[in-house]
C-alpha cells in the first residue's frame, strides 16, 4: 500500500462499498465519549468549565444513541468494519436492537449522573477527573454493547474497568481504597478468566468475530465437546463475576457504598448490566448448546442470587449497602431469564436489565438526597424525611414500588414475563424464587420507608412525636436548592413511571432484541452479506 | 543521584533519547518501532532528566501537564480515524498523501497521525507516573 510498488488485490480483504453517513452512528457513541473525555482531561484544572463540557458531550451521546436505535429499527442490524478490513480478520462493530437499546438507556443514565454530579462532586473531585472518567466509562459501556468481536468486548471491559477504578478512588479516602482493592482484585480475576476463555475459543475456531463464531459453533457436530464446555464454563464464571452473581458477588456490597453517591449510582446502573449483557450475548447467540446444558446450573445460581440479594438487603441498615444487595437480587432475575432461555424469557431479562439500569441509578441518587436531607446514610439516624419533603417521599415510594416489582411501575412487567416464562418452562422453583425475592425486596424497601420517611425522627424519638426538623449543613442545603439534584432524579422517575404505564414500546424492543439473539440470521447477514 | 557527571550528561542524553524516540515513531509503519515504543523511550528520557535535575525542571521543560499531553494524544488518535468519514469509508480506513519533496518520496497518512496520538498518550501517561514517583522520593 504505502508507496510500495507491489500492488496487491485487496478486494477480498477490504470492504469497498461506500459507507452511508448514517452508519457512522455505529461508532459515534464511542467516538463522542473519547473526544469528550480527552477534552475534559485537557481542561482538568478548569473545574467550572468541566461540567459544561461533560454534560454537553453526554447529551450529544444520548442523541447519537437515539439516532442509532432509530436507524437500527429502520434498517435492521448494522455492521461497520474498522479500517475497512473485513471480518474475520478485521474488527466489526455490529449493532442490533439489544445493543442499541441498552446503549441508549445507559447513556441516559450517564447523562443524569453527569447532571447530578454537577451538584455533588466538589472541585477536588472534578480536578481529579470525575467527568473524564465518567465519559471514558461510557466509552467502555457503549463499546461493549455495540461491538461484534469478542476480543474487542474484552478490550471495552478493560476500558470501563480502568475508568471505574478511577471513579472509585476519587477522593482517596481510606475506606475507598479498601473497597477499590476488593473490587479491583475480583474484577482482575474475572477479566483474566475472560481472556483465557477467549484464547481457548480462538484456538478452537481461529476467529473471534461473534457472527463467525455463531456460524462455526452452529456447524459443529458435537457442540458439547470438552474444550467448548471449558470455554463456556470460563465465560460463565467470568461474566458472573462482573454481573455479581452468587457466590462471586461479595465485591459489590464491599465497594459500592464507598465512593461519592453519584459514582455508586452509575456503577449500580451500568457495570453489572454489562456483565449480564455479555452473558446473554455469548450464551444465547454464540453458544446456545452450552447454555442448554448449563441451564440447571444457571437456574441454581439465579435462585441463590435472588434470595441472598434480598436477604442481604433485609439485614442492612446502611442505605447504600442495602441498595447494593438489591442490585444483586436484580441480577438474579436476569439470570433466571437466561436459565429458561426461551425468546420470552430472554426478552424479560432484557426488559429487566433496562428497568434495573434506570431504577438502581435513581435509588442511589435518592439515597444521596436522603443523606443530604438527613445527614446520614444510616437508617438509625434518619427520620422525618416525609415532613421535610413530601414530594421527595413520593418519588422514593415510586422507586421502591418499581424495584420491588409492584404495579404500575417499570419493575412489574419484566417480572411478570420472567415468572410466566419460568412456570411455562416447568421451573416452578425459579418462578417462586423471583416472587419471594420480590416480596423480601418490598420488606427491605418498606424498612427504609418506615425508618427514614414515616417515623418522626431518628432512633430514640418517642412514638407519635416528631423531632424538630433540623436544618442540614450549608453544603447540603446548597446542593439541594439547585435543580442539578432534582432534574436527573425526576427524569429517571418519569422513565420508571412511563415504562410502567406504557410498556408496549419497551416490550417491542426487548422482544425484537431477544428474537435477534435466538435467531441471529439478520446479525449474520449484516456481517457477511447475503452469502452467509 | 545528583552527581556532577550525571547532571552534566543528562540534558544531552535526554535530548538524544527524545530525538531517537521520534525516529522510532516515524519509521514504525513498515519497520520495527511505532508510537508505543517511541513513547516509552521518550518517557524514560523524561524520567532520566527528572532523576538528574529534579522533577520541577522537567515540568518546566515540557510546559504542559503530562496528563494533558496524554489527553491530546487520545483526541488526535480519535480524530485521525474520522478523516475517512469524508470519503464515505468505514471508521479508521487509512488515508494517504504521497508526494515528492526534493526527490524524496514523503508518505503522510492517517495511521501516522494515529501513531503520533499513541506516542503522546504513552509519553503523557508513563511520564506522569514516573514524575509522580520521583517527586515522592526526591522532593
Amino acid at each position: 500500500m504505502a508507496g510500495s510498488s507491489v500492488s496487491v488485490d485487496l478486494t477480498e480483504a477490504m470492504a469497498t462499498a461506500h459507507v452511508a453517513a448514517g452508519d457512522w452512528l455505529v461508532v459515534a457513541p464511542t467516538l463522542i465519549t473519547i473526544l469528550g473525555g480527552s477534552l475534559c482531561l485537557m481542561l482538568r484544572k478548569n473545574t467550572d468549565l468541566q461540567p459544561r463540557i461533560g454534560i454537553g458531550f453526554l447529551a450529544v451521546l444520548v442523541l447519537a444513541n437515539l439516532a442509532l436505535l432509530i436507524r437500527v429499527l429502520d434498517h435492521g442490524v448494522i455492521t461497520m468494519v474498522m479500517g475497512s478490513w473485513l471480518p474475520p480478520f478485521g474488527i466489526a462493530f455490529t449493532v442490533d436492537t439489544l445493543g442499541a437499546t441498552l446503549s441508549l438507556i445507559g447513556s441516559i443514565v450517564a447523562f443524569c449522573a453527569g447532571v447530578f454530579g454537577a451538584a455533588t462532586v466538589d472541585s477536588t473531585g472534578r480536578r481529579y477527573g470525575f467527568y473524564p472518567f465518567l465519559l471514558l466509562l461510557m466509552t467502555g459501556v457503549c463499546g461493549a454493547f455495540l461491538t461484534g468481536d469478542i476480543f474487542n468486548l474484552y478490550v471495552w471491559f478493560e476500558v470501563l474497568l480502568i475508568s471505574s477504578y478511577g471513579l472509585l478512588v476519587l477522593g482517596n479516602d481510606r475506606i475507598q481504597l479498601d473497597g477499590a482493592v476488593k473490587y479491583g482484585v475480583l474484577n482482575l480475576v474475572g477479566t483474566n478468566l475472560f481472556l483465557i476463555g477467549t484464547g481457548l475459543l480462538y484456538g478452537i475456531f481461529g476467529t473471534l468475530n461473534m457472527a463467525d463464531l455463531t456460524q462455526q459453533v452452529a456447524a459443529l457436530e458435537n457442540p458439547a465437546s470438552g474444550t467448548l464446555a471449558t470455554v463456556a464454563a470460563l465465560y460463565f464464571l467470568a461474566f458472573a463475576m462482573k454481573a455479581a452473581a452468587f457466590p462471586v458477588n461479595f465485591w459489590l456490597p464491599a465497594s459500592y457504598h464507598t465512593p461519592n453517591v453519584v459514582v455508586s449510582a452509575v456503577f449500580a446502573g451500568l457495570l453489572t448490566k454489562v456483565g449480564v449483557y455479555a452473558l446473554i450475548r455469548v450464551f444465547v447467540m454464540i453458544l446456545p448448546a452450552s447454555r442448554g446444558y448449563l441451564s440447571d446450573v444457571i437456574a441454581l445460581v439465579a435462585i441463590a442470587t435472588l434470595l441472598t440479594g434480598a436477604l442481604g438487603a433485609l439485614a442492612q441498615s446502611e442505605v447504600r449497602r442495602l441498595l447494593g444487595y438489591l442490585v444483586i437480587a436484580g441480577i438474579g432475575s436476569m439470570l433466571a431469564g437466561l436459565a429458561v432461555g426461551s425468546t420470552l424469557a430472554i426478552s424479560g431479562a432484557i426488559f429487566y436489565a433496562v428497568h434495573s439500569i434506570i431504577v438502581m441509578t435513581a435509588l442511589y441518587m435518592a439515597a444521596g438526597v436522603m443523606a443530604m436531607m438527613g445527614g446520614s446514610y444510616d437508617l438509625r439516624k434518619l427520620g422525618g424525611l416525609y415532613q421535610k419533603s413530601a414530594a421527595f417521599a413520593a418519588v422514593f415510594l415510586v422507586l421502591a414500588f418499581a424495584v420491588s416489582g409492584l404495579p404500575p411501575f417499570s419493575g412489574f412487567w419484566p417480572k411478570v414475563i420472567l415468572v410466566d416464562a419460568a412456570f411455562s418452562d416447568g421451573r416452578a422453583w425459579l418462578g417462586a424464587a423471583i416472587l419471594v425475592s420480590g416480596f423480601l425486596t418490598t420488606l427491605a424497601m418498606g424498612r427504609i420507608w418506615i425508618f427514614a420517611f414515616w417515623r418522626g425522627g431518628p432512633e430514640g424519638t418517642p412514638d407519635g412525636q416528631t423531632a424538630p426538623v433540623t436544618a442540614g449543613t450549608a453544603v447540603s442545603e446548597a446542593q439541594l436548592s439547585g435543580g442539578a439534584v432534582w432534574l436527573p432524579l425526576g427524569i429517571l422517575t418519569a422513565l420508571v413511571i412511563y415504562f410502567g404505564l406504557q410498556p408496549e414500546w419497551m416490550l417491542e424492543l426487548s422482544t425484537q432484541g431477544a428474537s435477534g439473539l435466538v435467531e441471529p440470521l439478520d446479525y449474520l447477514r449484516s456481517v457477511f452479506g447475503d452469502q452467509g | 543521584m545528583r552527581t556532577i557527571i550525571f547532571r552534566t550528561i543528562a540534558p544531552y542524553l535526554t535530548a538524544l533519547m527524545v530525538l531517537f524516540s521520534v525516529f522510532v515513531l516515524l519509521r514504525g509503519h513498515n519497520d520495527p518501532g511505532g508510537g508505543f515504543i517511541g513513547g516509552l523511550i521518550a518517557a524514560s528520557a523524561l524520567a532520566i532528566f527528572g532523576i538528574a535535575c529534579g522533577v520541577a525542571s522537567v515540568r518546566r521543560a515540557i510546559y504542559f501537564h503530562p496528563m494533558g499531553i496524554a489527553a491530546f494524544g487520545l483526541f488526535l488518535a480519535a480524530l485521525a480515524g474520522m478523516l475517512s468519514f469524508f470519503k464515505a469509508q468505514a471508521f479508521m480506513t487509512s488515508q494517504w498523501l504521497i508526494f515528492d519533496l526534493f526527490d524524496v518520496e514523503v508518505a503522510l497518512s492517517t495511521p501516522m497521525v494515529f501513531d503520533i496520538g499513541v506516542y503522546l498518550v504513552v509519553v503523557g501517561a508513563i511520564g506522569s507516573i514516573a514524575l509522580a514517583l520521583e517527586e515522592r522520593e526526591i522532593d
